[in-house]
């Protein structure tokens, strides 16, 4: 299991394939990869955001993150875990976050994807400021997944 | 020892600081905190709270060195 916070930028592809080869390796024990990539738009609530900033709370943002992977891995059988998180200042088209699940067969592995994205949505401490074309603004909740 | 309290987001701004440290003194819960930080408010509904890094409810109890955190709802992802 890998969770990391990144404060520069995130290539998702290039990271997934590296933690796979470099960390999981050539086992022939995963069947299923499900990835998840959230990007930054450039619109939210019909405003056009410049750029975002990405306040988190340092060691509980961590902390949370693990308790969430470790309670999907009480719920599903996977072999392998990533999250990687970007922090700081954040511009359009740039990726946010990276979740990736290996497992033996599909549906551990988009289950507990799913799992670990909806609950770091809701849980993990994090708090998005944007800047619009004028002023600033705290984004004030999460819309839902589902 | 005291009590060391931390506030995020958005609410950071509206304290109008980044931290406090309290004297352990008449403090038993995460709202006795909050009284003491704010006025004598009640704590916002919105509000979440944490003790020493793990979520928290308002009447969760609070000791001399814990670390307790007040923030908005959470917008990562």
């Amino acid at each position: 299991m890998l969770i990391e916070l990144r404060p520069t930028g995130i290539d998702p592809y290039s990271e997934l394939q590296r933690y796979q080869t470099e960390t999981l390796g050539h086992t022939g024990k995963y069947g299923a990869t499900c990835s998840f990539v959230g990007t930054m738009r450039d619109f939210n609530e019909n405003e056009t955001v410049r750029h975002m900033f990405l306040d988190h709370y340092p060691g509980m943002t961590e902390r949370q993150l693990e308790k969430i992977v470790e309670e999907a891995q009480t719920r599903w059988c996977f072999l392998d875990a990533l999250v990687i998180h970007r922090v700081g200042e954040i511009l359009p088209d740039q990726p946010i976050v990276l979740v990736a699940v290996w497992s033996s067969h599909r549906g551990a592995a988009f289950d507990a994807c799913r799992y670990i994205m909806e609950e770091l949505k809701s849980r993990a401490p994090f708090w998005k400021k944007e800047t619009l074309k004028e002023g600033e603004r705290w984004v004030e909740k999460n819309t839902s997944g589902y | 020892m005291s009590i060391r309290v931390r506030y995020f987001g958005s609410l950071r701004e509206k304290m109008g600081r980044v931290d406090d440290s309290l004297a352990a003194e008449d403090i038993d819960t995460v709202s006795d905190v909050w009284k003491a930080v704010s006025e004598g408010q009640y704590l916002p509904d919105r509000i979440l709270c944490a003790v020493n890094m793990d979520y928290a409810d308002p009447d969760a109890p609070v000791k001399d060195g814990d670390e307790v955190a007040f923030f908005p709802p959470v917008t990562g992802g």
